[in-house]
């Protein structure tokens, strides 16, 4: 113990772990950069050791694409705290559409996405019932919207109509 | 699939006790091997699927079960520890070695034929998903976000069985065929697991493979019945239903190897 003390005076602080859930909230979910991998509930538990800082990352799909890019950005901007990180893919807290904050709804709305209706227990494929949950249109706010089809470009989103605007969008699949 | 950089997580800390090791192995294997196997047979339908919509669906939900392989075979290779990674598991073995169910051997076939060796494998592999407990808990997280997943791949079939029995007389006589064709392999994925009972008493596995499959007929009596349609017969299970594939998956397996094949070793 007496031996490592010199080179711990030597390190920068030891980050808050919302010191770094604020730097983590400076990397974007590399499929729509608009919102943050934080806004988005990415970020399971910040654990800041003496020696380590782990960061549990929660996928939100298990076969995302996205996942090793997002792991190595979040790697490098933790790295930059000035201590040894390690990021650790877990599904102990199995991901939700309910976990975005109201932050990342509005950032995903303003970019063209409708925001997932709430899961919530109990109640199954709420996209699928419009008048328990009504998905608004991104560009002119209209409920008159029908589902195109559940499987979009990715695997967290899926394809709608508004029938007022008449523009198909797109919409994070409720999960 | 990428990268032995990408440990397995948490692999020291969730080591399984080393009498579950076998059992626990076969277990994850067989449902990797579904998973892959059925992936890669669906994604054929890329670019050649009968509607512009369907050809998102059928490619999103095999990109899905694609990655539910990997997370499998992460998991099976954190149990083996033999040095092999998930990539290695996936594609280093001869036809011979895979254990995916004799039902996922059927080729692609026409439409009606994919929808119904999907719909029958999908709602096995629910009755499947819903048998496993929290024995082991690497396993156990996984399958909670599986489940949330699948829901959706079920709700797609269900409605494409549905339209398919009520789209005229065509659509309905290939569905047919296509489902008194698959029967006789249909509960293969049900076959009797050689560590079943150590699973079982790990808590790893909260019903037999035989209760699974009795929930899984009470499932599909709901829906084909209603519709006319004929359920598969109870066939006597034997080790045979996840052994000796067929041609079409010799030329699958080609397919799906003909990459890592190409320059033994390569990284990307």
């Amino acid at each position: 113990m007496v031996m490592t003390m010199p080179a711990r005076a030597m390190r920068p602080d030891r980050p808050t772990p919302q010191a770094v859930l604020a730097a983590l909230d400076g990397v974007p979910d590399p499929e729509i950069p608009a919102v943050s991998i934080v806004e988005l509930g990415m970020i399971g538990s910040i654990d800041v050791g003496a020696d380590e800082i782990v960061v549990e990352l929660l996928p939100t799909f298990v076969g995302c694409p996205a996942l090793e890019v997002i792991r190595d950005a979040v790697t490098a901007r933790v790295a930059e705290l000035g201590r040894p990180v390690r990021v650790e893919v877990s599904f102990a807290t199995p991901w939700s559409s309910d976990r975005i904050s109201n932050a990342g709804r509005e950032k995903l709305r303003a970019s063209g996405f409708a925001p997932p209706a709430a899961v919530r227990p109990g109640r199954e494929l709420p996209m699928l019932d419009a008048a328990v949950a009504p998905v608004a249109c991104p560009y002119c706010g209209s409920l008159r919207t029908t589902l195109e089809n559940v499987f979009g470009p990715t695997q967290c989103r899926s394809i709608r109509h508004c029938a007022d605007c008449r523009q198909p969008f797109e919409s994070f699949k409720p999960v | 699939m990428t990268s032995a950089a990408v440990p397995p997580p948490q692999r020291a800390a969730n080591a399984p006790d080393p009498w579950l090791r076998d059992p626990l192995a076969e277990l994850l294997l067989t449902m990797a091997d579904d998973e892959f196997v059925s992936g890669f047979t669906d994604s054929e339908w890329t670019g050649i699927a009968p509607l512009l919509e369907e050809d998102v669906a059928i490619s999103s939900i095999s990109q899905d079960e694609l990655g539910h392989a990997r997370a499998l075979y992460q998991l099976l290779a954190g149990v083996l520890d033999d040095g092999r990674d998930e990539d290695a598991i996936a594609f280093d073995r001869e036809p011979e070695d895979y254990r995916h169910a004799r039902l996922l051997d059927h080729p692609r076939g026409d439409w009606a034929s994919t929808i119904a060796r999907r719909f029958l494998y999908e709602l096995a592999d629910e009755a499947r998903l819903a048998s496993i407990g929290d024995g082991w808990p690497p396993l156990a997280d996984l399958v909670g976000k599986l489940r949330r997943e699948e829901r959706y791949h079920r709700m797609h079939l269900v409605a494409w069985v549905n339209r398919l029995a009520n789209g005229g007389e065509e659509a309905r006589r290939r569905l047919t065929a296509a489902l008194e064709e698959l029967g006789p392999d249909a509960a293969t994925v049900f076959t009797p697991l050689a560590g079943e009972g150590t699973l079982l008493e790990a808590g790893i596995l909260t019903r037999s493979m035989a209760d699974a499959e009795s929930a899984w007929r009470a499932d599909l009596t709901g829906i084909l019945v209603p519709l006319g349609l004929p359920l598969p017969h109870a066939m006597p299970q034997s080790p045979a239903g996840r052994q000796g594939h067929s041609d079409a998956f010799r030329w699958l397996w080609g397919e799906f190897t003909a990459v890592r094949h190409s320059e033994d070793g390569a990284t990307w």
